[in-house]
């Protein structure tokens, strides 16, 4: 059988689990005792396991069978999770993710697992190589006693108080309640049929109360191989355990009579659990972030973190490939609509004028859709996070939190492909460089256990990803210091420098402040390609920092990249864009004004002076020379904190325009940054600002 | 009988020369060129070729020969390359002919004042008419050009 056409799917979906796999696990790391999130992770790999093997990737399934086998362990309680667990578990997920990978770039998908395999299987074996392994391994007496009772653990069926009371008054009737497992063979090929006998079989001699899953989901083959009910009846339990065996494909029934004294313990929980989890719905729906802390808090763990889940929508996937074809069809629309309004206004039909403001209107709807379209929450790049930040953390023997919030917060897909790789290097060096070891929090006074927010939120046209650690700040003398030393600023310089411009230092190239360079972050390459790539996006990083007290890294982004807002400017016969983000003010000034200092031009500006610059001489424009004019058109940029005047001819209006490229031969042009199309169908040249200020 | 190949013919000068016609995406009319500023003096510039930007460039300039004045005649060949898009500007184009490999020479240093590695071969037409073929790959060359920059300065 063909399995390319699957496998796109496969992949898609793997990566789902993946990363479920990799929150469970982290959840679970931070609350070890909930066997509710271990049957999570059971599904999940079991799921992947089955995927794995259908599509003939047998590394993969292999080692989801080995993981499978020890949650297996844990979940019915014959072990329990520790550190040595969690990092052989955490160490599957890379290679597995490693495997995913190999076969998302064409390959086989193969990975010598035969360590992580071994030191399973021996967890398996009840081999734990730590302290308190043995005790853990050997199983404590009481959780054996009570297995000897029951089969597996009850959690796996809860009772509701109406069907306690029922099993209470069977009882009180004499009749006999049973807790059955069955099991069913592993080649079974039609389980829920096999499941739906031994109802028929059951339902004969008795009544079901509960079964676990429930017979909906037992109908539609949602269960692994084995299900467990409560059943009351007045047959004897051996009678009925031979009638299951006697169905074909049924491996095994467990059986254990419940008394009431066992019953009343199974209330007792229930009640428990109740009051737990109302007490765990009522204040997270109110303020979630805060109690997810608090509850970080009290587990101390060396990470942890928890993220305010979005409802799930109803979603379907679509090539990213169609959304680009849609958009570039909706930018040549757009050019239409800016050349039917040219049209309509010099036919001066009013009918005309009307219908092509309708259009007007919904074209730019149609925009906003086709915008959102490409939206995509950046969830998909923080999920990652957690993960990185706990290795991390435990590598370098400190304590932290990450604590993430706004991850729905949406960005264009051409962003957040690109984002990733700076918040990686930004969230390194705050663990890095800004956390301190636990010894020199505990000096300092603070808690030991570090906190590092990550928090995503839109304002205006821009999105806001800052990055904020309770460490111990920026020390501007020290990045002075070692800025002087190595040539990037003279010692005249760094005294007026301001704190903001000191931070700066961090992103220049070659540049590193820690003393002693670990492997993690602090070779001095990091933060000015970071710098280089969020610039190339449109956007940039400010730094604020109090000493002692932390450090905020925050990322300005542009919402989209392919269609801006613009002011159109004439250059003589020549149309220029200038992107409006980077426009400060526009204005007129008169020839005197213009100084001359040194061979360059400054014009008053507010309180200060600013740099006039000559556009048509920068480009070479043959029919405009603004030295020719009395009064000259300007327009005040912003690159960073530094401005500068642009000389120009005229201006033509705002406009949105769709970016284009100048098409692969040309090279880098100098001060252009792309091309778009104006109305008349012609080609205007978009200014790159960051290029003008030097 | 050898492989048949189909070639776009357009004049530059007083040479006629061939592009495969697989290499060809369109032929247009001159059209309003927006001047692209601090680059190379052979491009002219780039052009709208119905919502994609794409740069266009002066064959004479690329080739080093005299550029003239546009006319009626004056055409833009849009050739891809790879994943390269470019308008050649030429003198006129208006004959497509077929041609047999074998009929393809190599061709002598220069042609018409065209440098041989620019070109892949000379073919004969007919009786009397000389086919000079482009090497686009070799006319596209960046590198190339960055070369030929430094030697003209």
């Amino acid at each position: 059988m063909d399995m390319n056409q699957y496998l796109s799917m496969f992949i898609d979906e793997s990566n789902d689990h993946l990363q479920s796999l990799n929150e469970k696990m982290l959840e679970l790391e931070a609350s070890p005792e909930d066997i509710g999130i271990v049957q999570v992770i059971f599904r999940s790999a079991h799921t992947l396991k089955g995927m794995a093997a259908t599509m003939g990737f047998e590394d993969l399934a292999a080692l989801t069978h080995q993981m499978e086998n020890v949650l297996d362990l844990v979940r019915n309680d014959k072990l329990k999770m520790q550190n040595f667990i969690f990092d052989t578990l955490f160490k599957s997920l890379d290679a597995l993710e490693a495997m995913v990978e190999d076969i998302t770039q064409g390959g086989e998908g193969k990975e010598d697992v035969t360590a992580i395999v071994a030191s399973l299987q021996s967890i398996v074996r009840g081999e734990v190589p730590s302290g308190d392994g043995a005790a853990s391994a050997a199983k404590d007496s009481a959780s054996q006693a009570a297995a000897s009772e029951t089969p597996t653990s009850k959690e796996q069926v809860q009772l509701d108080e109406f069907q306690y009371s029922i099993l209470q008054q069977s009882l009180a009737a004499g009749h006999r309640v049973l807790y059955i497992e069955v099991s069913i063979r592993e080649d079974c090929q039609l389980k829920a049929a096999r499941a739906y006998m031994v109802f028929d079989l059951l339902e004969r001699s008795g009544e079901v109360v509960k079964s676990h899953p429930t017979v909906q989901e037992i109908e539609q083959e949602k269960f692994d191989r084995s299900f467990s009910l409560y059943f009351i009846t007045e047959k004897d339990p051996e009678e009925l355990r031979s009638m299951i065996l006697n169905l074909s494909e049924i491996e095994d029934a467990k059986m254990a009579s419940i008394d009431s004294d066992t019953l009343s313990q199974l209330a007792q929980k229930l009640e428990l659990e109740e009051a737990s989890a109302a007490l765990e719905t009522a204040p997270s729906e109110a303020a979630p972030v805060e109690v997810d802390k608090a509850l970080v808090a009290e587990k101390d763990k060396p990470v942890a973190t928890k993220k305010v889940v979005a409802a799930p929508s109803r979603t379907i996937r679509v090539d990213i490939e169609r959304l680009d074809v849609l958009m570039n069809l909706f930018s040549e629309l757009l050019i239409d609509r800016v050349r039917l309004e040219q049209l309509a206004t010099e036919i001066k039909s009013q009918e005309l004028t009307e219908s092509v403001e309708h259009m007007g209107r919904v074209s730019s709807d149609l925009q906003n859709i086709v915008m959102k379209l490409r939206m995509v929450a950046i969830d998909t790049v923080f999920n990652r996070f957690p993960r990185m930040v706990r290795d991390l953390a435990k590598s370098l023997g400190k304590k932290l939190d990450l604590v993430i919030t706004g991850a729905e917060t949406e960005l264009d897909r051409t962003v957040i492909d690109e984002i990733g790789d700076p918040l990686v290097h930004l969230l390194r060096n705050s663990v890095d460089h800004g956390i301190e070891s636990i010894a020199e929090r505990i000096a300092a006074g603070k808690p030991e256990t570090g906190t590092v927010h990550l928090r995503a939120f839109h304002s205006g046209n821009h999105v806001f990803i800052e990055i904020q650690d309770d460490g111990k700040g920026i020390d501007r003398n020290k990045i002075l210091a070692s800025a002087i030393k190595k040539g990037v600023v003279t010692e005249d310089e760094s005294r007026t420098m301001t704190d903001e411009q000191v931070y700066q230092l961090l992103f220049a190239a070659g540049f590193s402040t820690a003393e002693v360079i670990s492997d993690i972050s602090g070779r001095g390459v990091g933060l000015d390609v970071v710098k280089s790539k969020i610039a190339s996006l449109g956007g940039h990083v400010a730094v604020t920092s109090t000493l002692g007290e932390g450090t905020l890294f925050s990322v300005q982004l542009p919402l989209t990249l392919s269609i801006i807002s613009a002011m159109m400017i004439r250059l003589g016969s020549e149309k220029y864009a200038i992107p409006l983000s980077s426009i400060v003010e526009t204005g007129i000034i008169r020839k005197e004004q213009v100084r001359n200092v040194h061979g360059s031009k400054l014009i008053p500006y507010r309180e200060a002076h600013i740099p006039l610059m000559s556009l048509s001489r920068f480009f070479d424009a043959t029919d405009y020379n603004e030295d020719d004019e009395e009064e000259t058109e300007i327009v005040v940029i912003r690159k960073g904190d530094r401005l500068a005047a642009l000389a120009i001819d005229s201006f033509i209006g705002q406009n949105e325009i769709v970016i284009k490229n100048l098409g692969k031969y040309l090279p880098q042009v100098q001060g252009i940054s792309g091309a778009t199309i104006l109305g008349d169908g012609q080609v205007a040249l978009i200014l790159d600002p960051n290029a003008l200020i030097k | 009988m050898a492989e048949q190949i189909k070639v776009i013919v357009f004049a530059l000068g007083n040479e006629e020369y061939g592009i495969d016609v697989d290499k060809v995406r369109t032929i247009e009319r001159m059209m309003p060129i927006t001047r692209v500023p601090k680059t190379y003096s052979f491009i002219k510039g780039v052009i709208n070729l119905r919502g994609v930007v794409i740069p266009v460039i002066d064959l004479r300039g690329r080739f080093n020969l005299v550029e003239s004045e546009y006319t009626d005649q004056t055409r833009i060949i849009i050739v891809a390359v790879g994943d390269m898009e470019v308008g050649f500007i030429v003198d006129a184009a208006n004959d497509v002919v077929d041609l047999d490999r074998d009929n393809i020479d190599s061709p002598p240093e220069v042609v018409g004042g065209v440098k041989a590695k620019y070109l892949d071969g000379v073919a004969k037409v007919g009786e009397d008419r000389l086919l000079i073929m482009l090497n686009l790959a070799e006319v596209l060359n960046r590198g190339e050009v960055a070369h030929l920059e430094q030697l003209e300065d």
